[in-house]
């Protein structure tokens, strides 16, 4: 997989953190996932289409995400629910949006799909993509996230 | 800015409307209507005077750029300013939406500032 569609993921999701939701996020060491176990509670998934097929997905601890949204929408948030479950997606698809713009600076042209929701302790998140899956940890003072990038060798 | 207009708000994430809806309230625009989807957004359209349409583009069923295009071909609607908030800011879709006759564009991630930024320029 070309290293270079990763970095554009990362940027983003610390960016669309820091404008929608008034964080300071922290990346961590990217790794190689060998399991499809989410390393938290709710996932956002989505597909990606263009110069290689691939998926990206956002999981968030519960104290994590319930922070994030806490903060988008002004009011604290207290447990699971659609609403949470909207939020991850949509924060999904900014993530998507915003790594697509910088893709295509370097002249990697990407779709997205509209993203997908799962929710649940120790839920699985299948990529639809024969490649390695690169996961990149996140920290944050209210918990911690990981998206995970996989895209077709 | 005029704050007595008539908004709709188009987005498929609850969130963004919601998100939206707060910024707008902090602006001071009090009559805000919402869809879920172009063809919710339509409906509306033909129930109801709307005076600016703040749209998302990647949605079911009619995206905003179908729903920009509707707008912009109806005689009674094709002056209607129509605001897209979207997180497709490729090259060609800005060169599509401009196309269509979009007012203006605000991409996904935003803050409220740029909102407000935008919304002067289309209602001064």
């Amino acid at each position: 997989m070309d290293v270079r569609l990763v970095n554009p993921f990362i940027n983003a999701t610390i960016n669309v953190l820091e404008t929608m939701a008034f964080m300071t996020v922290t990346a961590g060491k990217p790794y190689l996932k060998t399991d499809n176990t989410a390393v938290g509670d709710v996932s956002g998934v989505l597909g990606l289409t263009g110069v290689a097929n691939g998926t990206i997905s956002v999981t968030f601890e519960e104290k994590c995400i319930l922070a994030v949204v806490s903060s988008m929408f002004g009011e604290t948030m207290e447990e699971l629910n659609n609403e949470i479950a909207d939020a991850v997606g949509e924060l999904t698809n900014m993530i998507s949006g915003q790594a697509r713009r910088e893709l295509e600076e370097i002249g990697k042209v990407f779709r997205a799909a509209i993203p997908s929701v799962i929710t649940g302790r120790n839920h699985s998140i299948i990529h639809y993509t024969e490649g390695p899956k690169i996961a990149i940890p996140f920290n944050t003072a209210d918990g911690n996230f990981t998206i995970e990038v996989c895209f077709e060798r | 800015m005029d704050t007595s207009i008539k908004i709709l708000i188009v987005d498929d994430f609850a969130t963004m409307r919601r998100i939206l809806k707060n910024i707008l309230k902090q602006l001071g625009f009090k009559n805000l209507v919402e869809a879920d989807d172009g063809t919710s957004a339509w409906d509306v359209l033909e129930g109801q005077k709307i005076d600016l349409i703040i749209s998302d583009w990647n949605m079911p069923k009619m995206t905003g750029l179908d729903l920009l295009k509707k707008v912009r071909a109806s005689d009674s609607l094709k002056k209607t300013p129509f605001l897209m908030v979207t997180a497709e800011a490729q090259k060609q879709n800005v060169i599509e939406a401009v196309q269509a006759g979009v007012s203006n564009y605000v991409v996904k991630p935003f803050t409220a500032e740029a909102i407000s930024d935008k919304l002067e320029k289309i209602l001064k």
